[in-house]
């Protein structure tokens, strides 16, 4: 690849290339709207550097596969919307359980069921932390642009090896569409797995003191070691021991949220002194972005807050700007989800403002400047 | 080798009942294994969701145990990425037809080299025993307490319908055939569905009044009809055991390693 060149590419273009420079060498799916130009891109390109690509049976398999591949010791992703989400949440929780890297994205249409398949929503924020069941981790990324596309995907990898653990790219369908100037930059650096030490013995779930997380073998390494979703000891076996149960459930969760400097990423823009906050993501946050840019010119103390990492949520990041800012406002595309988070975070330090949108178009910028002048004007 | 060294002898005793069919068709798996010399670091095993599942964790190779119906789309996953290993599928009556009947279908179709078990024991022995979709029609299960009224499936018939390119049946009374199919499904470069009658005494027989499970061997004994290649109406009321397909078609990893090589080469 050539040095940070710039291109014209669309968002899900974006993501492949981003996953194929960060080493992905399996892809699965199923073909869905508005996330099949992912497949379709994978499915051109992974053979020409020796990488294998799938289209399953269904939505389930894509998500077996591409965990199974990990396993055997390839960069696996697979991707999605909604209804597809929908379906591949059991085997996210295996991946999740058993502690194997694997990227998905999810490029969020409307919502529920099948809704409007090539319209834009932000509905599965709620879901991509919690639709697999049981006390998970979970990373989720949220791009607001191509570039990020980019970026990010080669961030879910890097995120994916180094927690062992499932990272969702949680895009919607205006950033996975949307074609911009992007500068390809091949500087980034590139996380590989930790694999064990050979000749010492290998147990597939025992955290070494100093390590994040369990180096992981591949199958065929010559270590015959057992992988299961059922509760298990750290040589990877079934327990019902109590103590183990509590011991990994804990080490699981604690994997990620003892790393959240490492993990959360947020930008923010005039946040410092701000009285008046617009909190978002994805396309969302460039509308609101630009409002804020507007409203400063005109004096009045606001600023963004864009979570990048929205799960786990920024909630350090977020409570220090409540040291000034008194309301907050939450323009999504759905009936409110982040806003819950907002408010938890908030704990009454600060007024928190829905704003909703459920039409299946984007937000405009002059929408949410009349919800923010609303807020402001109270 | 000696057989116990596939096992995990360290994890027994082992979850299954007694009288269990389970361990005469791992032991016939290991033995295949062995008669055909496959190195234990090269070959996976994956398992779904039942009792005949938990077979992985007690062989000594690497395993995966899954979800509920899914090993067969995580064995390709794993094939996939690295063609070199023998991926051995385990899976049971309602695990392989019933919840993972969908892929089923679709990895006879495909002839991706995989060699399916299918333990099939009539019943889902691992929540008590409700109907499966290879419960005969009139048998009791806890969930058809006044008979059952589905039909099965012949999940032979099933596989080489869809495209499977090796297809046998065999028992855990007919041992020594059941080894045979196993090898001979490794052996196929493509994908292999054994499936392996079996007995749950705990939950089928039970509730069949069908004695104890030296009587269900028996039973299987004098219901089995061998099938020579053109009896298979004799089978209509018994069951046919024997080999029905042993077709070597187009292998899809194969298949898939062209392509890359093709694009290499600037083809």
């Amino acid at each position: 690849m050539e040095k940070n060149k710039m291109r014209l590419v669309q968002g899900n273009e974006a993501c492949v290339m981003g996953a194929l420079y960060a080493g992905m060498r399996f892809y699965a799916g199923y073909p869905i709207t508005p996330s099949s130009e992912i497949a379709e891109e994978s499915s051109i390109q992974l053979p020409k550097v020796g990488g294998k690509f799938i289209q399953m049976e269904d939505e389930i398999a894509s998500m077996a596969a591409a965990i199974g591949a990990s396993l055997a010791g390839k960069k696996a992703m697979t991707a999605t919307s909604g209804p597809g989400f929908s379906l591949k949440q059991e085997n996210i929780g295996f991946a999740c359980m058993a502690e194997v890297p694997v990227v998905i994205v999810n490029v969020m249409r409307m919502g529920p069921s099948t809704g409007l398949p090539t319209s834009p929503a932000q509905g599965d924020i709620m879901q991509a932390r919690w639709g697999t069941h049981g006390d998970h981790p979970i990373i989720v990324i949220t791009p607001t642009s191509v570039k990020e596309m980019y970026e990010f995907t080669i961030r879910a990898f890097n995120l994916a090896e180094k927690y062992r653990t499932p990272v969702i790219l949680l895009a919607d369908e205006v950033i996975a569409h949307m074609r911009e100037g992007v500068e390809i930059r091949t500087d980034i650096e590139v996380i590989d797995r930790a694999k064990p030490t050979p000749g010492e013995p290998y147990l597939p779930y025992q955290l070494k003191e100093g390590d994040i997380v369990p180096p992981l073998a591949s199958f065929g390494d010559g270590y015959r070691f057992h992988v299961t979703g059922l509760s298990h000891g750290e040589n990877g076996f079934p327990t019902n021991s109590v103590e183990i149960n509590n011991a990994l459930i804990r080490r699981l969760n604690s994997k990620i949220t003892d790393h959240l400097d490492d993990i959360v990423e947020v930008e923010e823009g005039y946040t410092s002194d701000a009285e008046f906050l617009i909190l978002s993501i994805g396309s969302t946050a460039r509308a609101a972005k630009s409002v804020v840019n507007t409203l400063r010119e005109q004096g009045i103390k606001i600023g963004y807050f864009i979570p990048k990492t929205v799960w786990p949520f920024p909630e350090k990041e977020l409570k220090e700007c409540f040291k000034t800012v008194k309301k907050v406002i939450v323009p999504e595309m759905n009936m409110g989800q982040i806003a819950l988070e907002v408010e938890r975070v908030a704990a009454g330090q600060a007024e928190v403002h829905r704003l909703n949108k459920v039409t299946g178009e984007l937000f405009t910028v002059a929408e949410i400047n009349d919800g923010v002048m609303a807020v402001i004007n109270k | 080798m000696k057989t116990t060294e596939y096992l995990r002898e360290d994890k027994l005793p082992h979850i299954w009942c007694p009288g269990c069919g389970n361990g005469i068709v791992i032991s016939n798996i290991i033995r295949a294994v062995d008669a055909l010399n496959l190195k234990r670091e090269n070959t996976v095993i994956v398992s779904g969701i039942g009792c005949s599942s938990r077979a992985a964790g007690y062989m000594n190779f690497d395993t995966l145990h899954t979800t509920h119906g899914r090993a067969i789309p995580f064995a390709t996953g794993i094939k996939m990425a690295n063609p070199d290993l023998n991926v051995i599928v385990i899976s049971g009556d309602g695990d392989a037809t019933a919840i993972g009947g969908n892929h089923f279908i679709h990895a006879s179709r495909r002839n991706l080299d995989l060699t399916l078990i299918v333990v099939n024991n009539n019943i889902y022995g691992m929540t008590s025993g409700q109907y499966s979709p290879l419960t005969p029609t009139g048998k009791i299960a806890t969930t058809a307490p006044y008979g059952n009224i589905d039909r099965p499936f012949d999940l032979c018939e099933l596989a080489e319908a869809a495209g499977a390119t090796y297809v046998a049946r065999g028992s855990v009374y007919h041992v020594q055939q059941l080894k045979r199919y196993v090898e001979r499904g490794i052996q196929n470069k493509g994908f292999s569905v054994i499936e392996a009658l079996s007995i749950c005494p705990t939950y089928f027989g039970r509730k069949n009044k069908m004695g104890s499970p030296v009587k269900m061997l028996e039973g299987i004994r004098d219901n089995a009809v061998i099938y020579n290649g053109k009896n298979k109406e004799e089978g209509k009321d018994k069951f046919l055991i024997g080999e029905f397909k042993n077709e070597p078609d187009r292998e899809y990893t194969e298949s898939y390693q062209k392509i890359i090589d093709s694009l290499k080469e600037g083809k």
